[in-house]
């Protein structure tokens, strides 16, 4: 097998793009519930809209995965370390899902359609379902609190990797 | 003579503080309006209520205005709710000062529509944090609301409205305002600012009203023996109206259309009905309207919203067992 010592271009980018849509998202999320002011509308929209761009770039993503080979991690990691970074990436991933999905299940079943760009619209329940959107609103809510906390850990982890171990894994998504 | 420059110079700042009261946030809000003890599983505003379906009659007058479908003639159903002010399920009807209708229209699975109007035709401020000092003073008693108006030069549409206002003997015979502004936007992309009535057909007197649920009462007897009806008008903003402004009334001669009647052919206790799990958030739009900068319209969603996922969550958690409104 051939081991890449840096990740794929597309992957580089589809790395890049989801780091800056998914904090940014995270950011929009946790300013506009609070705000009473006059852009709180617009956030919001834009919040929905890129919301679904970040659900199809994550199935793009995952798909581009499949495709390429990625860096094998040092081998000095002990099997334990191996394991949590590679579960650490995988519920990422599924982190990176289900935020879009619970977002758009929320609005879906509190009868709210989505405009997205102005181009199409997502279609929302006709009959409003008040538990069903509780259900989706506080999972939205822990979700994005646990993405949070496991970006926070996977930077800590990034950076403990290049200035602490000086080894090649940040660099290779460089 | 000296100290009044120094005031002079202290002038730009105090009347800066004047205007710019301090930023709440939706939390505070919903704070503010639910008081001490939340009514769980209910909206932290306009709490009692009652369920109501019907349907909109539109004559088509509006369609050159606006592309939203519900405005082509033809008929389109809606679930609404007659409402108090207040956060208390179990207040009486006719201590409340204000009086509510909301509607929602699913037109599609794509195309839906929410609506929360009051009975009076303006707002008494115009931005939600100094609408957040209002409700503080309301709660702190006559004198301290008092002194609010009287530092709020805004107030006076809103003041004069209420000196000669007449509450009805029935929800049927109120009219309810939209009091925030929309765009109209047609197929060819233009915009018009307009605002919204619901204009009663009867007139009740309020004499005969008795007990807690008085209104409650009334509407549920009237809709047995009659359609309760009410004529959609629209007025249109010329350039004079600010239509960023919800505490500013717009002159009677502004052009008025009317868009169709609102039918309300039964009702039905707000737990047992369908009106009960739906946010009547006044910024789910439909193609063809849009949302004006107002800062009290914009203020709307994101309170409307924490009152929601609060009752949401209680409901969920089945702390509406053995409660009833009725
Ligand atoms: C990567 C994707 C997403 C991320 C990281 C994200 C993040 C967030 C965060 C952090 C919040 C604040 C949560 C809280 O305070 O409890 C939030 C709220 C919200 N999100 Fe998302 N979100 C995403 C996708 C979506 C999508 C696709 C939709 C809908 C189509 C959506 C709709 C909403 C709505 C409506 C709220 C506010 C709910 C309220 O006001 O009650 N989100 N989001
Ligand atoms: C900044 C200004 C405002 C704030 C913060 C506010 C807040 C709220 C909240 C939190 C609810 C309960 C929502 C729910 O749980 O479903 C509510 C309901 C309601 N509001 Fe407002 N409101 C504001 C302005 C207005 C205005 C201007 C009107 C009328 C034009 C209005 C009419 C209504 C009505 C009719 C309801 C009850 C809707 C129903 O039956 O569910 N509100 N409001």
């Amino acid at each position: 097998m051939s081991n890449p010592h840096k990740f794929s271009v597309s992957m580089r980018l589809f790395h890049w793009a989801m780091a800056a849509l998914v904090i940014s998202m995270l950011a929009a999320g946790l300013l506009m519930v609070r705000s009473l002011e006059p852009w709180q509308l617009s956030i919001l929209t834009v919040h929905k809209a890129f919301g679904v761009v970040a659900a199809v770039l994550v199935i793009a993503r995952l798909v581009n995965r499949l495709f390429h080979e990625i860096p094998a991690l040092p081998g000095d990691l002990s099997s334990l370390q191996k394991f949590v970074a590679k579960a650490s990436h995988w519920l990422l991933y599924l982190l990176l899902f289900a935020m879009p999905i619970s977002g758009y299940l929320m609005q879906y079943f509190a009868g709210r359609p989505i405009d997205v760009f102005g181009w199409f619209r997502l279609p929302a329940v006709l009959t409003v379902d008040i538990e069903n959107y509780a259900v989706f609103r506080e999972l939205h809510g822990w979700l994005a609190m646990a993405l949070m906390a496991l970006v926070a850990l996977h930077v800590a982890a990034a950076l403990h990797h290049h200035f602490i171990r000086k080894d090649k894994v940040l660099r290779s998504m460089l | 003579m000296k100290n009044r420059y120094w005031v002079l110079l202290l002038a730009p700042m105090v009347s800066a503080a004047a205007q710019e009261p301090p930023k709440v946030t939706a939390q505070q809000f919903v704070n503010l309006q639910q008081g001490e003890a939340a009514h769980e599983g209910f909206r932290r505003a306009h709490a009692k209520g009652i369920c109501v379906t019907g349907e909109f009659r539109s004559n088509g007058q509006l369609a050159t205005y606006s592309e939203a479908a519900l405005f082509e003639q033809g008929v389109t159903p809606f679930i609404g709710r007659f409402s108090v002010a207040g956060n208390n399920p179990t207040a009486p009807d006719l201590k409340a000062p204000v009086r509510s209708l909301a509607l929602s229209f699913a037109m599609s699975s794509t195309e839906q529509w929410r609506i929360a109007m009051n009975t009076p035709p303006v707002m008494a401020v115009k931005d939600p944090h100094t609408f957040y000092q209002q409700i503080q003073a309301i709660q702190a008693g006559p004198k301290a609301i008092q002194a609010f108006f009287a530092e709020h030069p805004e107030s006076s549409d809103f003041l004069s409205w209420k000196a000669q206002y007449q509450p009805t003997g029935s929800f049927a015979a109120e009219t309810y305002n939209s009091i925030n502004a929309f765009y109209l936007i047609n197929s060819e992309g233009n915009e018009q600012a307009v605002r919204w009535a619901m204009q009663p057909k009867v007139f009740v007197p309020a004499d005969n009203l008795e007990g807690v649920d008085a209104l409650h009462q009334e509407i549920t007897n009237r809709v047995v023996k009659e359609d309760i009806v009410f004529d959609w008008m629209f007025t249109l903003a010329n350039e004079e109206d600010d239509e960023n402004n919800p505490a500013k009334a717009w002159p009677d001669s502004r052009e008025q259309i009317t868009a169709g009647q609102v039918v309300i052919t039964a009702v039905t206790p707000q737990l047992q009905g369908e009106c009960h799990g739906i946010n009547y958030d006044p910024l789910v739009l439909p193609t063809g309207i849009e949302a004006t900068r107002d800062p009290i319209l914009r203020a709307r969603s994101a309170a409307y919203a924490e009152s929601y996922r609060r009752r949401a969550k209680e409901a969920l958690m089945g702390e509406l067992e053995g409660q009833g409104n009725e």
